[in-house]
């Protein structure tokens, strides 16, 4: 599973650095996010539910964040169990630069996904990721929209 | 002969009446006292190392009776699940088997492979407990890849380069001196998709036990259930052979995959001892996609050497075999005794040689379905001969007809171990061109391209062997079992009929064949004959049915007891008419002897058979039952003549098969609504290998068709109406004649429609399933 885009943030690059490390930034912005825990600055654990066709399962997972360079990119890498439902792993490399009209962030992410959700959500994932990643940032881009 | 019932009759199905009406007794509908339900836990891992597993938040579930491990089962001394058919290395070693414990223990090797399962009061609990259930385990890297698993990382301790055996059969020298004349050389690089079976009813098991009696009951879905009884006794040791009884009672199609046994009805008859409770279990859907061994799945390599004017010379096939994570019950015999033998198909090819490589992958295990082995050596002999004709400018037909193997050949001796005894392809194949109408094709063909449409043609001439088997043959080639069928004809007091087979209906109809039979030969009303069978507790011993061997090696046994019955039939016949036995004749219902006008009908002679007045008991036992097992000397050789048009729409890639012609020889024929039923689903099952069916796992070793969300059934509106006729060579060495016709659609019809697809597309091969976008990219390609 691959998915990439792009989103125009109107704010500055630092603005947009710290927000994208901010806990409850994160939290707000995930999809059926339910706890953001801070393991310290470059980890996190959260607990989200998610339905997929028929599956609909809580996730326990880390969030670390790697290759840092700030204020310009960094990579986050994702861990998440579902108990019966199975498992997903992925990172996300997100790059962040500056234009007249404000921050453009680019992201590509990839990832796989195990177990029950495989089995019978394998077709469906690829546009659930997609719908994951595009609400995160734009849930992420709203903050700055009155 | 009884016009509506008798032999040759299209005698509406026994059974029918049951199933249509929702009576059928399938192992979920058999429930026992003190009933509890099982659930297995499944795992996520193509393939891991169990680091350990916690099963007390499972235990801490309401209605949680236990929750069971591998180990437990171990410590227990419970055997691993064995592979019955030993094949031998071209090296001379026998093939290398892993372990395969029932129930996991210290490594898992395909997604859905049972590392623990959870026993309770009610199936949500049992679910609920499943749900807790937690392992942690240590991912390894997962082999997938039919095509490269040798070069993978291995997968057993004990098997080196994921190899199960390297076997081959046939002349190496001859064939490639074959090849070192030809003219023309045709070379195919073929892959046979993998399948999931997909029978209507999911696989289930009841198992109880009798702490009184010391005794085991198992309900299970099995197709042969006495081999089921004697692998839980003597491999599996389970229980003394003796003291389990196991029932298969209605089943809901097999198509092969109920012939193996498996880990669950394993682990449920085990643990109802355990627990002192019966324990249901019923796969559901998603376990069925996951558990049931898939089947083909080979990646071969194959070369058909001819002479210019088009006459076969040899044959090379070189097949590397999927067998998934374990060796299945009959696994490894697919891809070898049931596939390199039949490579032959219905051609005088002089020298072949094939060899196959049976390869271990985290993947489900692969083992026979419907053909079993027979579908991919036809797939490959007919994409072959059809691929080699357009190479050489002949029409496909005329290049089979030079080289079929005349009708006076026979007995013929194939290069590939087998004897065909008998056979007419010429004339299947000329019945089939009439009835497919080959004289309008090139009209046909003009109407679909003016209407902006690709139309092609196919055929497929496929033999098979089936009738399985003559026991000391395939002993001597490593089968762990002999291949006879019993019967037991019982005849009642009253003169109706109770027959008991070792054979097992999942959807054949035995109970209305057999029961022609039996009303045909002994001329008594086909009502009166009832048919039991799938319980090892009533009938002696059986091997089941799977290679369409119900009525060549079933049927004969009864025929064969049924001769006994009439012999003593006839001894008490003598009796009554005062005369000796050889004086008595039996035709029709009616015991006569030439110095009486007075025939006496089978039930009268039932009658004195039990109510013993007329004839001395030192010399004639009272009673009218008799028993017989039946070897057969040979295999029978089914054969036939497939035509198949497509019509491609070029602007979605979407193929409709636009007529479908099976002309197929199996001899006798005892109902021939039950053979063009048998015929008709088998040609469903081929369509949909050859259009919509593929068995996926991603590259981590996920099923990624693990669903009908995924995995393409065919429906009714994929199918055309059906053009179904019958030539007949009685087989000639059995007593009906017959040869089997259970397999003959799934062998036969994948290449038809893929030779017709490639015709259509003008290109050498497209890979199945030819989906709309797989036929529509290859348009785009033009290759």
């Amino acid at each position: 599973m691959e998915e990439h885009g792009e989103f125009l943030i109107p704010a500055s690059r630092n603005e947009v650095w710290r927000a994208l490390q901010d806990p409850l930034v994160l939290k707000q912005c995930i999809d059926g996010c339910e706890q953001m825990t801070v393991i310290n600055a470059d980890e996190f654990e959260c607990a989200v539910t998610v339905k997929i066709g028929p599956v609909k399962a809580r996730f326990n997972g880390t969030i670390s964040i790697l290759e840092a360079v700030q204020p310009e990119s960094y990579t986050l890498k994702v861990a998440a169990e579902g108990g019966a439902a199975g498992f997903g792993q992925g990172q996300a490399h997100v790059q962040l630069h500056e234009t007249n009209e404000g921050t453009r962030l680019t992201y590509a992410v990839e990832g796989s996904i195990g177990g029950k959700l495989a089995q019978i959500g394998s077709r469906l994932i690829q546009s659930f990721s997609r719908k994951m990643a595009r609400s995160f940032f734009e849930s992420f881009s709203k903050q700055w929209v009155a | 002969m009884n016009a509506e019932t008798g032999i040759g009759a299209s005698a509406l199905r026994k059974e029918d009446a049951r199933f249509i009406t929702g009576k059928g007794q399938y192992t979920d509908d058999i429930n026992v006292f003190g009933q509890t339900f099982c659930v297995f836990v499944r795992s996520p891992h193509a393939r891991a190392k169990i680091k350990s597993i916690d099963t007390a938040s499972a235990m801490a579930v309401a209605g949680v009776i236990r929750v069971f491990t591998g180990d437990e089962l171990t410590a227990d001394g419970i055997g691993d699940l064995p592979c019955g058919w030993v094949v031998t290395s071209k090296d001379g070693n026998p093939m290398v088997a892993p372990a395969h414990p029932p129930i996991a223990t210290e490594f898992v090797n395909y997604v859905g492979e049972p590392y623990a399962f959870v026993v309770a009061e009610t199936l949500q609990a049992a679910r609920d407990g499943a749900e807790a259930v937690s392992a942690d385990f240590e991912v390894l890297e997962a082999v997938v890849d039919t095509g490269t698993a040798t070069s993978s990382a291995q997968i057993h301790e004990n098997v080196a380069n994921n190899q199960a055996y390297d076997w081959e059969l046939g002349d190496k020298d001859a064939t490639d001196a074959a090849f070192a004349q030809a003219d023309h050389v045709t070379s195919l690089d073929i892959v046979n998709n993998r399948l999931i079976p997909n029978a209507i009813e999911p696989r289930a098991a009841l198992g109880s036990y009798d702490a009184a009696s010391q005794t085991y009951t198992l309900y299970t879905t099995s197709q042969n259930p006495h081999v089921e009884r004697v692998v839980l006794a003597l491999f599996v040791q389970v229980a003394p052979e003796a003291n389990l009884r196991v029932i298969s009672p209605d089943v809901g199609g097999g198509f092969g995959s109920k012939i193996f046994v498996y880990a669950e009805e394993t682990a449920v008859i085990w643990a109802s001892a355990k627990i002192g409770r019966p324990i249901k279990w019923r796969a559901d859907r998603s376990e069925s996609f996951l558990s049931d061994a898939h089947g083909r799945d080979h990646v071969t390599k194959a070369e058909l050497a001819l002479s210019s004017s088009g006459e076969m010379l040899g044959l090379r096939v070189k097949t590397i075999a999927n067998m998934g994570a374990y060796l299945s019950t009959f696994s490894s015999s697919v891809p070898t005794y049931l596939y390199g033998t039949l490579m032959a198909g219905q051609y005088k090819t002089p020298a072949i040689y094939v060899e196959t490589q049976a390869v271990f992958t985290n993947t489900a295990p692969v083992d026979a379905y419907r053909g079993a082995g027979r579908p991919e050596a036809t797939y490959v002999v007919e994409r072959l001969v059809e691929t080699a004709a357009r190479e050489l400018g002949m029409d496909p037909v005329e290049l089979r007809r030079i080289n079929f193997i005349p009708t006076d050949a026979f007995p013929y001796q194939t290069p590939v171990a087998l004897q065909y005894d008998t056979g007419n392809y010429a004339a299947s194949m000329a019945k089939a061109l009439e009835l497919a109408d080959s004289d309008g094709y090139m009209a046909r063909k003009a109407a679909s391209e003016a209407a902006g449409k690709l139309r092609g043609r196919g055929y497929s001439c496929y033999i098979e062997a089936c009738g399985l088997a003559p026991s000391q043959l395939v002993l001597q080639l490593g089968a762990g079992v002999g291949l006879f069928e019993s019967a037991e004809v019982r005849v009642d007091v009253s003169g109706s009929v109770t027959v008991m087979t070792g054979s097992h209906s999942h959807g054949q109809g035995h109970e209305t064949t057999f029961a022609q039979l039996v009303s045909d030969r002994l001329g008594i009303p086909f009502d009166s004959v009832n048919v039991i069978h799938g319980d090892t507790g009533r009938s002696d011993y059986g091997l089941g049915t799977y290679g369409s061997r119900s009525i060549a090696v079933g049927g004969s046994a009864i025929d064969k007891a049924l001769d006994k019955i009439i012999a003593k039939g006839k001894k008490i016949a003598a009796h009554m008419f005062e005369t000796t036995d050889d004086q008595v004749d039996f035709a029709d219902g009616q015991f006569s002897y030439a110095g009486s006008n007075e025939p006496k009908p089978f039930a009268e002679i039932a009658g004195a058979a039990y109510i013993p007045a007329v004839y001395p008991l030192d010399e004639l036992e009272p009673g009218l039952s008799e028993k017989a097992f039946y070897d057969p000397s040979n295999f029978t050789y089914p054969a036939g003549s497939y035509v198949c048009e497509v019509e491609i729409d070029p602007t979605t890639g979407e193929t409709d098969i636009a007529k479908f012609v099976a002309v197929d020889d199996f001899g006798n024929v005892i109902n021939p609504m039950i053979v063009e039923g048998q015929v008709h689903g088998g040609i469903a099952q081929g369509i949909g290998q050859a259009l919509l069916e593929h068995g996926i796992y991603d590259s981590s070793g996920n099923l990624a068709t693990g669903s009908y969300m995924d995995y393409a059934m065919p429906r009714a509106d994929d199918l055309p109406d059906f053009q179904v006729d019958m030539t007949s060579t009685p087989c000639t060495h059995n007593p009906l004649g017959v040869k089997g016709c259970g397999e003959a659609g799934a062998i036969g019809s994948p290449a038809a429609v893929m030779n017709a697809i490639t015709d259509a597309l003008g290109v050498k091969d497209v890979s199945m399933p030819a989906t709309p976008q797989t036929v529509w990219q290859t348009i785009q390609q033009g290759t």
